[in-house]
């Protein structure tokens, strides 16, 4: 199957090119932000940042519905806020405080909201995707319609596990979108070191899942993709892959010396393939929004992110007393 | 406003660097994303970007400066027309909050080897009322009456796993549930431990009662990952919103002449894990009653059967509800020369060795723990206090073993009351070999009970 390009003149409205805008701007300053406290030593530990790849879950929750489900890795900041978690909750996680949607004791990696139907946050490569497969199972014992995103990585797609749950997914048409955000590096191995194959999308084939590749730096390629996978799980087909090729900006986490790419293959993909700037153009050549607006946007966004800092800064670290809470029900 | 560009902690241990290069220059115009500086660390050089936009007011840290602690100011960056000077007073270090936490953990360490009370409180009430009718069952008729009748109490209640459909189980604990349940709570699945562990995992996440069958629990190791990163951590990890209502079971423990692989106990592993609930029945009637509770436990629980007590006919009472808590141990024999701990197929054991060493004249006291997380060490504790000896009986290894905690648990607690050292017996530290003579030589018997018993007495 072709990549599905950006087609010239897309059928959207100006409303919703700036709600696009507006979430995937939100995530990429809140992530910068989220850097500057890590430097700062406001955040500890391992923190994968999103910035890049905001297209991926801005688009995919455009082709979602109240009270789908959805489940990712430990690098999770992008997927919490497109699905409406409120940015100081997951900031102040990121503090390890007690304001953080875990209470602080689940940090960058694990945060959770029923809510908003967000099930983490995980951090053992892979493990989302049975767990994933899992949350669409419940769903179809109640038929009730509701349809699972389950998030990895191109290097989960090389765990053992996730074959095993292609296979029951197939074998009980479980409505399940698997997305596979591909960023082509595997922590610090491109994909061409660790994966046989250049399109991973295709070893749903063997499972007769049908799957396509998408171009994850375009906000509408992936809600176009995503309403097409989203259709077909609905329908009681089974489940669908989407291989959405993204780059992440900044390294695998914090530490990440970068060593395995140029600093020239990471500015080509800022300058010509960048998701926000991409939008930005639409907006501004459309005659949808004017600099000034998109200016007020920023100004928005740079309120609510600073907000989200200072409430995480200022929330309380857990009481002593929560070391014991939270481990049996 | 000026503001200060501060080292920055570039990995999650690192406390200073050098300050290797410098990639801008005073006076210039840096936006979010433009590399500062390179800055090496113990592990790697790494670049170090811009957050905000502005020009570079006054570099304070030159190239080259090594031992740069984190935090410290290192340029300033100002707006059009501002200088570096219109820095307000610089901002004090923020507290070490490495420090702080290590303060903070102390008190609840401090709380957790406060010593226990004298004579603990435990509960001792009968499981069922004296006057209930009792049925000679199967350990195996049990544990399906168990699940059987949840299964009709709770629509959200099914069974997963190899063989427990069609094939009845592959140790018939399953038998007759597809036709009761039907295929859409009866479910079989692939060979894919790992992997259908997970769904089951998931799928208790988004509040459906999942039972998980395990072959043996040996196929577990496939599936252990879910099983405690994802099972037992949720609840904690997200501060109490999402649990895992979950029962994994199946045989565990050696069965007879299958060798290494598949003759393992693993009671002490899962025991290990907070998060988790393990129970071990012996009978029938508390294989029926634990199996209940546990599956309306809102916790995961591993519930470890036995393939060999499958077959064995117990009392079991003829009520409507038969569900036994957790955390609370049985006496199956009073004594008062020493006491003898054990759980599951142990019981077998520790029971046979108390017969015998009855007609020695040794009043033995039986206990069986029949969970081990939570374990009732109150029981073990009272019983200590007056027979003054412990034995403790397990078909597993004995490095790490469940008697190697309760003896320090009773060491902690019960010290004084102590005559003898406690003695552990328990399965030899060989894998399972497969020869009939060795494999008898490798488990646990009842003479090893006896002569422990007639040790720590002084007979």
């Amino acid at each position: 199957m072709a990549t599905r390009k950006s087609s010239k003149k897309p059928n959207v409205s100006a409303d919703e090119l700036k709600h696009y805008y507006r979430e995937m701007l939100l995530i990429r300053r809140f992530e910068e932000k989220a850097g500057q406290l890590y430097g700062m030593g406001l955040i500890g530990g391992f923190c994968h940042l999103y910035i890049g790849q905001e297209a991926v879950v801005v688009g995919l929750e455009a082709a979602a519905e109240e009270g789908d489900k959805r489940i990712t890795s430990y690098r999770d900041h992008g997927h919490m806020l497109a699905c409406g978690m409120d940015p100081g909750g997951v900031m102040a996680e990121l503090t390890g405080r007690t304001g953080g949607y875990s209470k602080g004791k689940g940090g960058s990696m694990h945060m959770f909201s029923k809510e908003k139907h967000f099930y983490g946050g995980h951090g053992i490569v892979g493990a989302q995707v049975p767990l994933g497969a899992g949350l669409a199972f419940a769903d179809r014992y109640k038929d009730n319609g509701r349809v699972t995103f389950t998030y990895f990585g191109d290097g989960a797609a090389n765990q053992g596990q996730v074959y095993e749950t292609f296979n029951m997914a197939a074998l009980w048409s479980l409505p399940v979108v698997f997305v596979i955000e591909n960023n082509q590096y595997a922590m610090g191995t491109a994909q061409a070191r660790s994966t046989s194959t250049k399109d991973i999308y295709h070893r749903g084939e063997a499972f007769g899942i049908p799957g396509e590749i998408v171009d994850g730096m375009n906000v509408l390629a992936v809600k176009e993709a995503g309403e097409k996978a989203v259709a077909h799980c609905r329908a009681g087909k089974g489940p669908y892959i989407l291989e959405v090729k993204t780059y992440r900006y900044r390294g695998h986490s914090m530490s990440d010396p970068a060593k395995y790419r140029t600093r020239e293959e990471v500015q080509k993909m800022r300058e010509q393939h960048d998701p926000i700037e991409q939008v930005r153009e639409m907006l501004l050549t459309g005659n949808h929004a004017t600099e000034d607006d998109l200016k007020a946007i920023d100004k928005e966004i740079k309120d609510v992110v600073n907000k989200a800092a200072d409430f995480s800064k200022d929330s309380p670290e857990p009481s002593v007393e929560e070391l014991w809470t939270d481990i049996y029900a | 406003m000026a503001t200060e560009i501060l080292m920055p902690a570039l990995s999650p241990t690192m406390e200073e660097g050098t300050l290797a290069k410098w990639l801008v220059k005073e006076g210039d115009t840096v936006n979010s994303g433009d590399i500062l500086a390179e800055i090496e660390t113990d592990k790697a050089t790494m670049e170090f970007e811009a957050v905000d936009e502005g020009i570079v007011g006054k570099i304070l840290i030159g190239e080259g400066t090594e031992g740069v602690k984190v935090n410290t100011p290192i340029a300033i960056l100002v707006e059009e027309g501002e200088s570096a000077d219109d820095l307000p007073e610089p901002k004090s270090a923020p507290e070490d909050s490495g420090d702080k936490a290590a303060r903070d953990t102390s008190e609840p360490a401090a709380a957790a080897t406060e010593a226990a009370p004298a004579a603990p409180k435990v509960d001792q009430s009968p499981d069922w009322p004296a006057d209930a009718q009792m049925k000679q069952q199967t350990v195996r008729e049990a544990l399906r009456d168990a699940m059987a009748e949840e299964m009709r109490s709770d629509e959200d209640v099914y069974l997963m796993g190899e063989e427990v459909a069609e094939y009845q189980g592959a140790y018939k604990v399953s038998q007759g549930l597809l036709d009761e349940f039907g295929a859409r709570r009866v479910i079989d699945t692939p060979i894919t431990e790992h992997g259908f562990a997970g769904i089951a995992v998931g799928s208790a996440m988004a509040g459906l009662r999942p039972i998980v069958e395990f072959m043996t629990f040996n196929f577990a190791m496939q599936a252990i990952d879910q099983i405690i990163n994802s099972a037992a951590k949720t609840l904690y990890m997200s501060g109490g919103q999402m649990g895992c209502p979950i029962v994994f079971r199946g045989p565990n423990g050696a069965a007879a002449r299958v060798a290494a692989q598949h003759s393992q106990d693993y009671a002490a592993w899962y025991m290990q894990i907070p998060g988790l609930k393990v129970a071990m029945p012996y009978s029938a009637a508390d294989a029926k009653g634990l199996l209940k509770s546990a599956i309306r436990d809102p916790n995961p629980v591993i519930f470890l059967e036995n393939e060999i007590l499958y077959g064995r006919s117990f009392d079991v009472p003829q009520i409507d509800d038969l569900a036994i808590p957790f955390g609370k141990a049985r006496i199956w024999r009073e004594g008062s020369d020493v006491t003898i701990v054990s759980f599951g197929i142990g019981m077998q054991y520790a029971l046979e060795a108390a017969d015998k060493l009855a007609e020695d004249g040794i009043s033995a006291e039986v206990i069986d723990l029949r969970t081990l997380r939570p374990m009732d060490t109150g029981a073990i504790i009272n019983s200590v206090m007056k027979t003054n000896r412990l034995v403790t009986v397990e078909e597993g290894w004995p490095q790490g073993s469940v008697g190697s905690y309760i003896s320090s648990v009773v060491m902690q607690e019960a010290f004084d009351y102590l005559d003898a050292p406690v003695i552990n017996c328990t399965g030899k530290d060989v894998p399972m070999p497969y020869a009939a003579n060795l494999e008898k030589l490798a488990l646990v018997t009842t003479d090893e009970v006896i002569a422990a018993v007639k040790q720590v007495t002084y007979r």
